[in-house]
C-alpha cells in the first residue's frame, strides 16, 4: 500500500502464501484442551494441600502420579503460552526489526522458564 | 513503535450546522464525517437537522437529501438504494452498515455517519477499498478446472450446490473486514473476513477443481490465521452472513488434509 509504484496485486500478494500455520493453530488448540483436566487438577490439588506443612506438600509432588502431572502441566502450559505470546507480536508489533528481536526474546525466555519449571520438580524428585 | 495520539489527519474538529425548515415538526440530527485530504485541513462533523416528514424513511434517504438540499459537496457513495450493490457501507451509529437498508427510526438519538473504518479515506464517505479489491483479485475468485469444458452446463447436485448458500449472497460491501480489529491491524497481510469468505466460496464448489491449490495458498500465519474468532464480522454483516464460520470452516479443512 504504501509503495505507489507497485501494482494493487502485487502489494496484495506480497510475498506470496508462507504456507505454514495449520501446526500452530491446531497444537494451540490441542494444548489448550490438554490444560483444561491439567488445570482442573492442579488447581484441585492446591485447594487440598492449603495450610499443610511442607513435607506433605513434597510428598504428594514427589508421588510418580503427581510428578508427571506437574511436568505435563508445566510442559502444556509453557507450550501453549509460547504460541499465545507469539501470536500477540505479531497481531501488534509492526516495525520488523523489533517484532523478530520480541519473537527471538520471548522463544528464549519461554524456554528459560519452562526449562527451570521442570528441573524444578526433578531436583525435588532426587530429593 | 508505539503512538499514543491518533495522527494529526484522524483528529476530528467541530464542523458546521444547517437546521431544519423552521415549520418542521418531526426532526432528526445527522452528524456527518468530513474530510478532504487535498484541503490540508483535519476532519469535521458536520450536524444536518432535517425534516423527517419530508424524507424517504432509510439513512440513506437522509443522506442523498442532505447533499440535495443542504450541502452539495457532501462525498458517499450508492447505487442500488436496496441492498444488493454494497456501495453504501458507513459506519452508522457506531456499527458499520448499508445506508439503504437501515431504517432512520430504528437509530435512537442522532444518527453519527463516519466512512467505513480504518480505511484510507479518499474524501468524505468514501473510503479507498483498492487494497480491498485487490485482495480479493488474489484469491482468484473465479472458477478454475482443468478438464475440458463441457459441452453443457457443469453439473452440480442440490446437496452440493446447498454449500453456496450464505456464500454467494455476499455482495462485498466491505462492513465485515473493516469491522474486524485484526484487519485493522495487519490490512495488509491479513486478507480479512470478506476476502476470506470468498476465498471459501471457490473452496467448496464442487464444480472447481484447485481446491488444493486454494488451500495453499491461504496457509499462511498471516493471510488467514489473523483470524483469532472475534465475530465482529458475523455481528455486523449487513445481509445476516457468517464469514468467521467460513474462515471456520477453512481452518477445519486445513486440519483436515494435515492428517
Amino acid at each position: 500500500m504504501a509503495n505507489s509504484t507497485r501494482s494493487p496485486l502485487g502489494g496484495a500478494r506480497g510475498l506470496g502464501s508462507a504456507k505454514t500455520g495449520v501446526d500452530h493453530w491446531w497444537t494451540q488448540r490441542v494444548s489448550a484442551a490438554a490444560l483444561v483436566p491439567l488445570t482442573f487438577w492442579f488447581v484441585a490439588s492446591l485447594l487440598a494441600h492449603l495450610g499443610a506443612d511442607y513435607t506433605s506438600v513434597i510428598n504428594w509432588l514427589t508421588s510418580p502420579f503427581s510428578a508427571t502431572l506437574m511436568m505435563l502441566y508445566l510442559a502444556a502450559i509453557y507450550y501453549h503460552a509460547q504460541l499465545g505470546l507469539q501470536t500477540v507480536i505479531e497481531d501488534y508489533v509492526h516495525t520488523e526489526l523489533t517484532k523478530f528481536a520480541m519473537l527471538i526474546g520471548l522463544q528464549f525466555f519461554n524456554t528459560l522458564l519452562a526449562v527451570a519449571s521442570v528441573v524444578s520438580v526433578f531436583i525435588l524428585l532426587a530429593g | 513503535m508505539s503512538k499514543f495520539r491518533l495522527p494529526k489527519n484522524s483528529r476530528i474538529s467541530k464542523g458546521r450546522e444547517y437546521s431544519a425548515p423552521t415549520d418542521s415538526v418531526n426532526t432528526k440530527t445527522f452528524r456527518i464525517y468530513r474530510y478532504e485530504p487535498e484541503s490540508g485541513e483535519n476532519p469535521r462533523v458536520d450536524r444536518f437537522t432535517i425534516d423527517l416528514d419530508r424524507c424517504g424513511p432509510m439513512v440513506l434517504d437522509a443522506v442523498i437529501k442532505i447533499k440535495n438540499e443542504y450541502d452539495p459537496t457532501l462525498a458517499f457513495r450508492r447505487s442500488c438504494r436496496e441492498g444488493v450493490c454494497g456501495s453504501c457501507a458507513f459506519n452508522i451509529d457506531g456499527k458499520n452498515t448499508l445506508a439503504c437498508i437501515t431504517r432512520i427510526s430504528d437509530i435512537d438519538g442522532d444518527v453519527a455517519i463516519y466512512p467505513l473504518p480504518h480505511m484510507p479515506v479518499v474524501k468524505d464517505l468514501i473510503p479507498d477499498l483498492t487494497h480491498f479489491y485487490a485482495q480479493l483479485e488474489s484469491i482468484e475468485p473465479w472458477l478454475k478446472t482443468d478438464s475440458p469444458a463441457p459441452s453443457r452446463e457443469r453439473l452440480q447436485t442440490p446437496e452440493d450446490r446447498e454449500k453456496l448458500d450464505g456464500l454467494y449472497e455476499c455482495i462485498l460491501c466491505a462492513c465485515c473486514s473493516t469491522a474486524c480489529p485484526s484487519y485493522w491491524w495487519n490490512p495488509d497481510k491479513y486478507l480479512g473476513p470478506a476476502v476470506l469468505l470468498q476465498a471459501y466460496r471457490w473452496i467448496v464448489d464442487s464444480r472447481d477443481e484447485y481446491t488444493g491449490q486454494r488451500l495453499d495458498e491461504l496457509e499462511d500465519p498471516f493471510k488467514l490465521y489473523r483470524c483469532h474468532t472475534i465475530l465482529n464480522c458475523t455481528d455486523t454483516c449487513p445481509k445476516g452472513l457468517n464469514p468467521a464460520k467460513a474462515i471456520a470452516e477453512t481452518k477445519k479443512l486445513m486440519v483436515e488434509r494435515r492428517g
